[in-house]
Parts: structure tokens; C-alpha cells; sequence
């Protein structure tokens, strides 16, 4: 469905893509992370014809984005990053004009118009002036004019960001809902998001791709380690010694003093091992006390270390 | 063609905001006391009587009229592309399935519906001079068309400077510098050579409007009004077009 091959972007001085190549099959659903900067959103924007490449060569559906602009702009539903919309517009003001620019019908307009606001929470604003709505409601207004044409390809361009999390969950189960039927490439920074709407990652750093993969196989590829947070009440030294000892434990960090004799340790432990159980039984026979456990989720800064550092 | 939709959506753009109403209101008390004036200056040069109305008042008239128009097409214009990209909305037109000519024609069409509603909205004045004076309907529509023109040849000028930039002050005062230069240029006829003076007159806005208004219409003034237009709105496309090619960020 969607091509892209050795695509390079340069602006100015600044490479902003360099060499980037992948494909989309029809149906899938790709999520594409990367910190920010590294070339996700310049991606996409070639994608959808707003921008033209440097080099290299895009098709969606087997229309090139420069011969055949139009073929592919009908393709695509986009998602601008920063949701552009007219503040004096009022709602469905807005979507008619976005359904007449797409060539929406005058005969399906009327049902796909409220067919669209129905599925993206706006049947309740349809007269609200854009500009008053808020964050969460013009994020679904952007998703609404996505979706007014029923594009078969959408393209998303971090389409949670600054939103409060009930917002975030109610837009993510919109958007799985709609990956059902359609291809969908949605760009991102938070790891947990894409994980969950997709079924394939990309991941871009500094204009080139670095890991292309399923989740699954990414996830045990990176998180062969972890990190616990431990906060324990003893003698620290003696603690420091014995939680070195426990096998699985790479290395031992002291984090923070609470109050007297109590600490808050960081470990490195493998994945592999219990630590866990090690860990509370040292405590018990020592007679310290365990005072929080948790293990720490790895961001997506440590994963792309780890993939930079996996590539050299 | 499909510009129908960018065409709705401008002038809904206009009527919902503040600004088109203001440029009518200035516009209509303006071109009021103009008009007033000049028909009680006429009243007072035409008490041997022998001066026609388009000679005594028309010419005037419209001649006045042209300065508000300097005053208020780039306040027309000037949103019309600058705040597309101020919002960031001409990310979602240029990825919607709709040419750029399109985009141009929709929002060139609205300005130019403005443009004709105030010219319409100034009839009342002859009207109101038709009920007690002989008004001659053609050298009016002439000094109309020139009207129209001249108007016309503004909101090309501004569109495309609008697509400059996304500012739209800049625009506004861009344009009326331009509309400035394009009017005054042959102001320095004490300095400049015959043969420069010759091109110039051709160029000069200011100075093709003169046969309009009295009434005459010249093919070769049409010709060179609806040059002066199309090739704004071609730079205009050219310039929607680059940001393609330029890759702006």
C-alpha cells in the first residue's frame, strides 16, 4: 500500500531524512516512533504531498506523491501533528467544507457527515465555534475531517499529544476501531501508545530507520534487562553488600536518602531471573524492612540508546 | 473546476469576521462624503450650467473613490493565504485532493464578491441623483468598469503578496506599498526622459483609470488592466507551487 524507497530530505543544511526505506502491506497497522526530531514527522508530510522529497521515491497504492498527487491525496486521510483547523468555523461547518473539498457527494454528504460526528464524539458541538472547543474535542474535530471521505490509508501524526489521559483513551479506541478496516500509519513518541494500536513499529532516529519489527519480537530484543526501585529501611552498607550478592543483580545505585537508615536503591537485574522473591526473603532474614518495590519501565530514550548502542 | 467549497469557505471567512463589515462601513461613509461633496461642489461650478454630470461629478467621484480603495483592498487581502500558514490550515489544503489553481480561484472569487458588493452598495448614490437629474447609465457603467478593474488589479497585487508571507500585517503593508509605487510612478514626469516617461505611463495605474471615468472605454486600458491581473495571479500560483519545490519547512 505504501512504498518508500531510500527517501532523503534535506533542508537547507539539515538532513532530515537519510536513506529511509520501508513498506506498508494493505490492512496493516505500522506505528512510527522516534524521540522528537528525528525525521517522523518530515516523513509523513512527504507522505502526504504536502512536502516533496529531496531524493528517493514514495508511492501509495502504486501512485508516485509527485506524478500522481491527486491519486494519492485521495488515498490518504492525514492528521496534522499540530491539528490546524479554522477557529471561526463552526464544527460542521468545517466538515461540509472538508466533505466538499474531498468530493463527498451531495447525496451522502448529509449521511456521512453525521455518521462521522457520531463515531467521533462531536454530535454534541456541531454548532460550537472550532476556536472555543477544547483540546480534546479539536483533536476529534481533526480526526472527524480524516475521516469524512472514508480514506482507506490514515495517516496520524501523533494524534494523543496534550490531551488528558480519558481524552487519550477515548481517541485510542477510536483509532483501534478503525484499524479494523483500514491502513493505518501513525507516528509517535510514547512507546506504550504505539504498542497498543499497532501491530508492526518502525523506529527512526537522526533521519534513518534503526529497527523495524513487530512488537513482541522488538520488546524481547530490548527489554532483556530492567530496573527495580527499592526503598528499604536497614543499615546501608550491609544492605548494599548483601543486594549485590543476589544473583541476577548487574549493579547496585543509590538513589536517594529518605530518612535515617532508609535508602532508596536503584538495581539492574535481568529479565530472566526472580529477583524479586530473592530480594524480600534478604530483607526478611536481616530483619530490614521492604518498603516500596517496583520495576521501573524502560522510556523510549533507553531504548533507542539501546538500539543505538545495539547498531555499533 | 472544483473551487466552489474555498470559495463558500472565504466568504463565510469574511462574513463571520469583523473586518468585512468594517471596510463597508468605512467604505460607505467614506465614498458618502465624497460623493456629497462633489455634488455640492458641482452644484456651485455648474450655475452657468453646460457641465455634464460624468464630467462634474462622476469624475470626481470616482477619482476619490480609487484612494479608499488603497485604503482597504490589502485589509481584503491580506488574510487570504498569510493566515492559512499563520494556522498552519494550509497543511490540510495543500493535502486535500484539490489543485492549487483551485485553492487560488476559490479565494480569488470571494475577494472579488466583496469587491462587488460594496461597488453595488455605492449605486444608491446615483440612484438617489437619478431622482431629481438626468443620469447618463453608460459613461456610469464605464466609470464603474473601471472601478471594478482597478479594484480587481489590487486584490491580484495583494493575493499574491499575501502568499509571500505569513504575517498578515507585512502583507497589508507590502501591498500598499506596491499599489503605491504601481500608481505614483509617473509623478517624477519633471526628471524622467520621454521615452521612460512613455513606458511608465503605460504602467501607471493612477493614469489608466482617466478614460474610465470619463466615460471612455479603451480596449487597450481592458487589456492592459486584465494583464496587470492575471500576471499577479500567476505569480500567486508560482508561488503556491514553490513551496513544493522549495520544501519550506
Amino acid at each position: 500500500m505504501i512504498e518508500v524507497e531510500n527517501l532523503t530530505k534535506v533542508f537547507g543544511s539539515i538532513w532530515a531524512l537519510r536513506g529511509v526505506s520501508f513498506k506498508i502491506e494493505k490492512g496493516e497497522s505500522v506505528g512510527f516512533l522516534g524521540p522528537n526530531g528525528s525525521g517522523k514527522t518530515t516523513t509523513l508530510r512527504i507522505l502526504t504531498c504536502f512536502l516533496p522529497p529531496t531524493s528517493g521515491r514514495v508511492t501509495v497504492d502504486g501512485h508516485d506523491v509527485i506524478q500522481d498527487s491527486m491519486e494519492v491525496r485521495r488515498r490518504i486521510g492525514y492528521f496534522p501533528e499540530k491539528v490546524p483547523l479554522y477557529p471561526w468555523m463552526k464544527v460542521l461547518t468545517f466538515l461540509n467544507f472538508v466533505a466538499e473539498v474531498k468530493g463527498v457527494g451531495r447525496t451522502e454528504r448529509k449521511r456521512k457527515l453525521f455518521e462521522t460526528m457520531e463515531s467521533c464524539g462531536l454530535a454534541g458541538v456541531a454548532h460550537r465555534t472550532i476556536g472555543n472547543l477544547s483540546k480534546g474535542y479539536r483533536q476529534r474535530v481533526g480526526l472527524a475531517q480524516v475521516l469524512i471521505n472514508d480514506p482507506p490509508i490514515l495517516v496520524l501524526d501523533e494524534p494523543t499529544v496534550g490531551l488528558d489521559p480519558e481524552q487519550i483513551s477515548e481517541i485510542r479506541k477510536l483509532i483501534k476501531n478503525l484499524s479494523k478496516e483500514r491502513t493505518i500509519f501513525l507516528s509517535s513518541h510514547i512507546l506504550p501508545e504505539v504498542s497498543m494500536l499497532c501491530n508492526r513499529i518502525i523506529i527512526i532516529h537522526q533521519g534513518k530507520i534503526i529497527a523495524e519489527d513487530t512488537q513482541e519480537n522488538l520488546a524481547a530484543r530490548l527489554q532483556t534487562a530492567s530496573r527495580l526501585l527499592i526503598k528499604i529501611e536497614g543499615p546501608r552498607e550491609e544492605v548494599r553488600k548483601r543486594l549485590e550478592m543476589i544473583p541476577g543483580v548487574s549493579k547496585v545505585e543509590e538513589k536517594e536518602r529518605v530518612a535515617e537508615k532508609i535508602f532508596v536503591y536503584l538495581l539492574g537485574v535481568r529479565k530472566d531471573v526472580d529477583v524479586a522473591r530473592e530480594i524480600s526473603s534478604v530483607v526478611f532474614n536481616n530483619r530490614w524492612s521492604l518498603l516500596e518495590m517496583r520495576q521501573l519501565e524502560m522510556s523510549l530514550e533507553e531504548i533507542f540508546l539501546n538500539l543505538i548502542t545495539q547498531e555499533n | 473546476m472544483n473551487f466552489f467549497p474555498v470559495f463558500k469557505k472565504e466568504l463565510q471567512s469574511y462574513l463571520s469576521s469583523s473586518i468585512a463589515y468594517v471596510i463597508m462601513t468605512i467604505f460607505l461613509t467614506l465614498s458618502g462624503f465624497f460623493f456629497y461633496t462633489d455634488v455640492l461642489n458641482f452644484n456651485i461650478r455648474n450655475m452657468g450650467g453646460g457641465i455634464t454630470l460624468t464630467e462634474g461629478v462622476w469624475l470626481y467621484f470616482f477619482q476619490d473613490i480609487r484612494f479608499i480603495f488603497l485604503l482597504i483592498i490589502p485589509l481584503l487581502t491580506m488574510r487570504l493565504f498569510a493566515e492559512e500558514v499563520k494556522l498552519g490550515t494550509i497543511e490540510l489544503l495543500l493535502t486535500y485532493p484539490i489543485k492549487n489553481i483551485e485553492i487560488l480561484t476559490g479565494k480569488f472569487l470571494a475577494s472579488l464578491s466583496l469587491l462587488l458588493l460594496i461597488l453595488i452598495l455605492t449605486l444608491s448614490y446615483p440612484l438617489s441623483l437619478a431622482t431629481i437629474w438626468e443620469v447618463d447609465p453608460w459613461s456610469l457603467l464605464a466609470g464603474y468598469l473601471g472601478l471594478f478593474l482597478l479594484g480587481t488589479s489590487f486584490i491580484a497585487c495583494g493575493i499574491f503578496i499575501s502568499s509571500l508571507t505569513e504575517n498578515q500585517i507585512v502583507a497589508a503593508v507590502a501591498t500598499l506599498g506596491v499599489l503605491i509605487l504601481f500608481w505614483f510612478l509617473t509623478w517624477n514626469e519633471a526628471i524622467a526622459e520621454p521615452s521612460l516617461m512613455e513606458i511608465l505611463l503605460r504602467l501607471s495605474l493612477f493614469d489608466r483609470t482617466y478614460n474610465f471615468f470619463r466615460g471612455v472605454i479603451d480596449t487597450k486600458d481592458v487589456i492592459f488592466f486584465m494583464l496587470f491581473i492575471l500576471f499577479f495571479l500567476f505569480l500567486t500560483l508560482q508561488s503556491l507551487n514553490s513551496r513544493r519545490w522549495r520544501g519550506v519547512r
